[in-house]
Parts: C-alpha cells; structure tokens; sequence
C-alpha cells in the first residue's frame, strides 16, 4: 500500500481514509505494508506494518506540514552522520520511488495499492520490476484541485500515466468516476467507484462541548444570531467565493448571521477583499490555520448552527462527516462525492447562490430543522462502515492476484 | 327487521380513497413576501399540479372509471364507495374536466356512495375543531353541488380515528365512520363485522380488513411477493376462510388502479373480473359503507382512546406528526387561524386551509428516508428537508400578508 500520509501526521481527509480503510481491509484478512513519505511515531497502529521511505543513507524524514498543499509540503532528512538536508517535493518523489523499487525485491506481494499521483511513480516502479497488478486508488485529480480546470501540466501527465498503467482503478465517488473516464480518457469498465467511509471514535462522538473556544460566537448565538462555518483549504476547489455570494443574500434577509470561514490557503486574501466589497466584514470571521486534531478545529464544527462544503469540484470530502460527528447539520454542493452517500443533509449546486442562500436562511430560521437534520445526520453517520467497501476491494484483489501470470523466478 | 336475509348475505364493500394535494412549488424565503403563488409550479417540474392530475388521469382516473363503468351498468349489485376530497375535485375542475364528468357518470347509476371527509384532506381534527368542521361542510356541498348526493358516512384524513372521533361523527348524524382495522384494537376479533364505537348511540363503525386490501393495494405487482401473480380466482379462495362472516371491507386508494399498479401488471383487469367472480356464488353481494351499517347490526363495541391510521406499519401519525419538523410546521400553521379569519380575505384563508393538507407533513418524513422507500416514491422533493423548506417559506409569506394587513401575527 503506497500511501502519503496517515493520522494523526496529516493535514487532509486522504490520511484519515487510509487508515480506516486499512483497518477494515486487514480485518478482512489483507496483510498490508503501508510505505509513507516520512517517519514518526505510529505505535497506535498495530494491524499493519507501516514503513517510512527513507534514502539509503538516512536515519530519518521528517515532514513539515506547514503548507496548506501537497505542493508546498517539506522534507528534512537526518542523515546517518547526525546532519540534515532539507530536500523539496519533487526530490522527495524520487526518493520514495528508489525505496520503493527496493522494497519490492525483498519479498513477493501479491497487489500493489497506491493512492493519488504522488505514489504513483513509484507504483509503476513496482509493477515494472514484479509483475503484480496495480491498483490506484483516486481521492483528488488535478482536474478537482485546480478547480475544473487544466492544473500542472507534470501532474497531470503522471496522473494520465497511472491511470493507463493500472489493472484497475478505484474511485471515491461516481463523480470522480466520470471525471476520470472525461478528462483522462480512461474506460469506464476499468474503474470502480469505492466509497469512502467515516467510522467514528467514540471519544469524537461524546466529547464534552462546554467551554467553546469560540466564546465571541457562543455570546451571539445567545442574542439571536445563527452561525454559519465552513472548513477547508481556502483553494478555487472549495467554492468559497460562492459562498460569500450566497451569504450576502442571506444577511440581507436575515441580518444576524455570521460566517465562520476556517483553514489556511492561497485564497486568503482574496476571499478577506471580497467580504469586504460585499459589506460583510462584521458577518464573516477567518481563523486562519487550526490543526487538524485539536479542540479549536472540533469546536468550530461544534458552534456552527449550519456547516457548509460549497465545493466546485469535490471528489468525496470529508469535512461534512466531521460537522455530523459533532452535532451540526450540512449543507453541500451536489458536485461532492458525500453528496452521492449522505441522505440526511441539505445539497445544492455550487453555483446557485440564491438557493444556497435560501437554505441557509432556511435552517437559521427553523430550529426545527437544524435539529431534525443534525439529529437524522448522525444516526445516519453511526450507521456507517467500511465493511462494504472493504468486501469489494477484497473481491478485485483476489481476482487479479489469482489471475496474474508469476513470472518464473518469483 | 329482515335478519334471515342479512345473516345469509356476504357482502364486499369496497372503498376507493381519491386525493390529489396542491403540491408547493420550489419556493424560497426570497419569494416570501413577493409571490403568494404558492401552488403555481411550471409545467414540466415535478410539483406540477396541473401535470400530476393530467397524468393520473390518463394512468388512472379515466380508464378506471370506463371499468367501473362497465361493471356498474353490467351488475345492479355491484357497488362502490369513494371520497374524493374538495383539492381534487378542484383540480379536475381547472385541468381534467373530463375526469370530473366521468365521476358524475359513474355516481348517476345509483350505486355509487360519496363518502364525507374535510375538504382539504387536512388534519384539522386534531388540531382545530371549528376549521375541522368548516371544512367538513365545505366538502358537503361541494359534493352536493357536483353530485347531488349528500354524504352519509364519514372517513377521517388518512383514516384517522379514535374515540373522539367517533362521537363527533355520532352527534353529526352519520351512519357509518371508516378505520383501519388494526389488530392492537381488534384484539381477537375480526374486521369482517360491523361495530359500535365506544359511548355513541347511532354511528357504526367498518373496520378495513388491511390484510387482504393490501393484497391488491401493495403487493399486486410484487414479484418477489409469495402470492404473485394474484388472481381473482386466488384472491376469492382466500376469502373463504371466513365464509361465515359477513363482511369484506376492501379500503384503499383509488390511485392503486393504473398508478400505484400500472395498467400492464393486470390491476384494471382483476377489478374487472372481481364482481362476475364474487357475485357468482348464491348469497355473494357488495354493498357500499352506508348500507352496511344499515344492513347489519354491530356485534361488539371497540373503544379505541388512541389514534390509528392506515399508514405504515405503525399505523399512526408519526407519518406526518413523527418528527420535529412536521410538529412545528402544522403547529406553526394552525396557530395563524385566528388572525387567519379575522383577515376575511378569502385567498389568503384558501391558501392557509390548502397548507393544512396532510401530504405536505407527509413529503417531511424522515422515518424510513434512509432506506428509501414508499415516502421517497410518493414525494415530488428531493429530501424531506427541501419539502420543509419550501412549507416554512410559505408560511413565512402567510405571516407577511396578516402584518400587510395589520394583524396581529
């Protein structure tokens, strides 16, 4: 399993489905060596073997996960003789294929199992040198991070390579199925739609919600107003611009809302100068960074009336699981892969602001409904597993492992 | 009194229910205040009323009524009772005239009982005595106005019933009042007698025998259902087993024929061959609701403090009622009536009574949305959600009106 990142060392909803994903396929009787970009401590996870991809001459890598993208994700190795070398993404990628290609002549694994364009250079590396059959697994294309448009033309021709190389691909969602077969010309019988799921931590589900860290919020909450928050990289992809829109029709109808925008991104500013043009600097509050596992990030989700993933283009996203888990309803553009699962949540296209507007006045209106879609979200929310997706993965697995042509050496 | 011959008798009453809402259109909180079109979707989306009725009609209603028809005219002891609410008869008015005239038709043989209810297929007895009677009235002459027959027998929204409800049907001077025929109220006893309810004195009560009306109603088409495919010589083979009661009260919606069972599973025919059937056996007859709580004597009391409904399993209104959404949205509309009427404006009160009828509660429900089923079919909206929606910013318009106007709200 070539992955890039797993929890708590990550920064988007990719780590958290990989390793739920590993824990119920292990649980199903897969026997998985997860290799990672970097090391640190994963002594919580016992039902696989993790191995960092270290260069031959190194004792460690070390991530920093400053950056809101993969692209402006840094490595630091520790060499052997104690010094350290700051090495940039695109070094980092050759490293990891080099172990990688490694790794493989060590023992015989019967699949190979990568996630996203950043492994997928090593994935190729490792199909060439042992014939096993290659799975790439899709959370995001280039086409959904550059929102619905070309992005990095490197990126995409390697994207472009893994798609054609691979026996099979799995797809997060029907949506980025119909990418993948539109922008990158790939058959449809090739792919395969695997849903993501979101089991929930007890521990996330019962936490004790007094004492938010948003008090300012809570306080006017208490005098009448409703709050909005949304979650994410502050990217083209997320749609928050439509957002804003959507919400100056909502303070026109309904003057005591305020929108709680989280997260870091290139976007930043931009979005800063448009609540401003929009008269809504005293509606609309950026927090800016907050980690990912920490309690501020949980009670954003928490003190928000509505949550709101307006993406233009999202292959699942996770966040609306996260806003369920702690009580507050959703609402979601209708080009997110959650929207194909998620029946007790309010959807929308991205780019309808008025009706955006409408239902995000609608649930700040009616106390009823915020309840009854919060409530029905997170039944809805502890029905779910990975059992199912887990089953058909397993299903492809042992049916190309069980096809494949050894070679005569293995 | 003639009891040899009624005791000798076996009877079907057979009792088609026909409803057709006036669907909400999408309508946002930007509306509110601008339009009070609330019922005026465009053609060719799915809230259109105006589409709806025309394709039933087509489906359902018109070659349905060419069978009964047939039937009605070919056996002088087939009978029929139906009620068909005011918002129905409305719209066959304003789309399907044709439609209406093929009522009347079917009604003009005799044979044919019209049975009361509110006008606006509304929940109104629960929550609004007066309105619920007003509306009662309302349907009263608007049945005799288009028929000219005045009902004599009462059902309840959704068959709706309880105890209460029973005692208002008796001082109104009904004959007969229609209930599921819902085992935790039977108790050992079966649906296939006439009843008394609790503490009346006049009204009977006919319970449905949901078993083998659902027979027909849900299951017909049901290939994975053990009795398909069901046929009339089938159908009477199961009757059978309580030859020697004298009742078989087959309650269901009208819709069921050409709708909820499309003309290709054989619907129109079994109904067809029903009667010839049935009636082919010495002693066999139909008889509508009020003739067999004329014909036959109640044999037992049923006393029934709770309300029951035919809906889902349950049988009560946790359908419409279930969730806090539905509370606080009829909660919310009957709270208005006062300054309602006080306003005088007959097209705001119209509006308000055509928010009251029960479907649009209905389109709220979520108890079995994840599994989409049955509610999912007979909803026009994408979610539960968007159909609440779409109510409250309705009513937030209502609210406009009254303080337009000066009222309190």
């Amino acid at each position: 399993m070539l992955g890039w990142e797993l929890p708590p060392h990550h920064t988007g909803g990719m780590g958290i489905v990989c390793y739920q994903m590993c824990k119920e396929l292990a649980s199903s009787g897969a026997q998985i060596e997860f290799v990672l970009p970097y090391s640190a401590d994963f002594s919580h996870i016992d039902f696989m073997q993790i191995n960092p991809a270290l260069p031959h001459d190194a004792s460690e890598v070390i991530t920093s996960h400053g950056g809101s993208t993969y692209d402006s994700q840094h490595f630091d190795y520790v060499m052997r003789d104690g010094s350290t070398r700051g090495v940039a993404m695109h070094e980092h990628q050759e490293t990891y294929k080099s172990y990688v290609s490694r790794l493989v002549t060590y023992a015989d694994y019967d699949v190979i199992h990568a996630h996203d364009w950043l492994t997928f250079r090593a994935a190729l590396a490792a199909k060439q040198a042992t014939g096993a059959p290659l799975f790439v697994h899709i959370h995001s294309t280039e086409f959904d991070r550059s929102g619905g448009g070309y992005g990095n033309p490197l990126v995409r021709e390697i994207e472009e390579t893994g798609l054609h190389m691979a026996d099979k691909i799995f797809a997060v969602s029907e949506a980025t199925k119909a990418i993948i077969i539109r922008e990158y010309g790939i058959a449809p019988e090739k792919i395969e739609v695997v849903h993501n799921s979101m089991e929930l931590e007890a521990h996330e589900l019962y936490e004790n919600t007094d004492d938010n860290s948003f008090r300012y919020l809570t306080t006017m909450q208490r005098h009448g107003y409703g709050v909005v928050v949304s979650a994410g990289r502050l990217t083209i992809q997320k749609g928050l611009m439509h957002l804003l829109d959507a919400f100056r029709l909502v303070v026109d109808v309904r003057p005591k809302s305020l929108l709680l925008i989280v997260g870091p991104g290139e976007q930043y500013t931009e979005l800063l100068e448009r609540a401003a043009e929009l008269d809504l600097s005293a509606h609309v509050i950026f927090t800016g960074h907050l980690n990912g596992t920490g309690k501020q990030w949980r009670d954003a989700f928490r003190v928000g009336n509505l949550f709101v993933m307006p993406s233009v283009s999202e292959p699942f996203g996770i966040t609306p699981f996260e806003a369920l888990a702690h009580g507050t309803p959703a609402l979601i553009s209708k080009q997110t892969g959650a929207s194909e699962i998620l029946q007790n949540v309010l959807t929308v296209d991205f780019w309808d602001i008025r009706e955006m507007a409408n239902l995000i006045s609608a649930v700040l209106s009616s106390h009823d409904l915020e309840t009854t879609l919060a409530e029905n979200g997170r039944e809805e929310l502890l029905s779910q597993n990975w059992k199912k997706s887990a089953r058909k993965m397993m299903g492809h697995y042992h049916h190309f492992a069980s096809n494949r042509a050894r070679p005569a050496y293995a | 009194m003639p009891e040899a011959t009624t005791a000798s008798k076996r009877a079907i009453v057979l009792y088609l229910h026909v409803h057709q809402p006036y669907r909400i259109r999408h309508y946002t909180v930007f509306d509110a205040g601008r339009a009070h079109d609330y019922f005026a979707a465009p053609e060719g989306s799915r809230e259109s009323n105006a589409d709806v009725v025309r394709k039933v009609a087509l489906k359902s209603y018109l070659p349905t009524n060419r069978r009964l028809l047939k039937m009605l005219q070919t056996h002088p002891d087939f009978k029929v009772s139906l009620s068909i609410t005011g918002t129905v008869l409305e719209q066959f008015e304003e789309y399907a005239p044709e439609v209406l005239r093929s009522f009347q038709e079917i009604v003009a043989t005799g044979q044919v009982e019209i049975v009361a209810e509110t006008y606006h297929h509304s929940l109104a007895f629960f929550y609004d005595l007066p309105e619920f009677e007003t509306q009662v009235r309302m349907h009263r002459e608007k049945i005799e106005a288009l028929f000219g027959v005045t009902p004599t027998a009462f059902r309840n929204t959704e068959l709706s019933y309880n105890n209460d409800l029973a005692k208002w049907a008796d001082h109104a001077g009904y004959k007969a009042i229609l209930s599921e025929g819902w085992d935790p109220v039977l108790g050992w006893r079966s649906p296939n007698f006439v009843y008394r309810p609790t503490d009346t004195h006049h009204v009977k009560l006919l319970m449905k025998n949901y078993r083998l009306s659902d027979d027909i109603a849900f299951r017909f088409s049901n290939r994975e259902w053990e009795g398909y495919p069901l046929t009339v010589d089938k159908f009477l083979n199961w009757t059978n087993g309580s030859w020697e009661q004298p009742l078989l009260n087959l309650f269901m919606d009208y819709e069921t024929f050409g709708e909820h069972h499309w003309e290709e599973s054989g619907i129109h025919d079994f109904l067809e061959q029903l009667p010839n059937a049935w009636l082919a056996t010495q002693g066999h007859t139909f008889m509508t609701v009020s003739e067999a709580a004329e014909q036959f004597e109640a044999v037992d009391t049923i006393d029934c403090p709770q309300t029951t409904t035919w809906a889902d399993t349950e049988r009560d209104l946790t359908a419409w009622l279930g969730n806090k959404m539905q509370q606080g949205a009829i909660g919310n509309l009957y709270a208005l009536g006062e300054p309602i009427h006080a306003s005088g404006d007959w097209a705001l009160i119209e509006d308000w009574r055509k928010l009251q009828t029960s479907d649009h509660f209905y389109y709220m429900c979520t108890k079995y949305f994840t599994d989409g089923d049955v509610h999912a079919y007979f909803s026009p909206y994408e979610s539960p959600y968007e159909a609440y929606v779409n109510f409250m910013n309705a009513y937030h318009d209502l609210k406009f009106r009254l303080a337009e106007k000066g009222l309190p709200i």
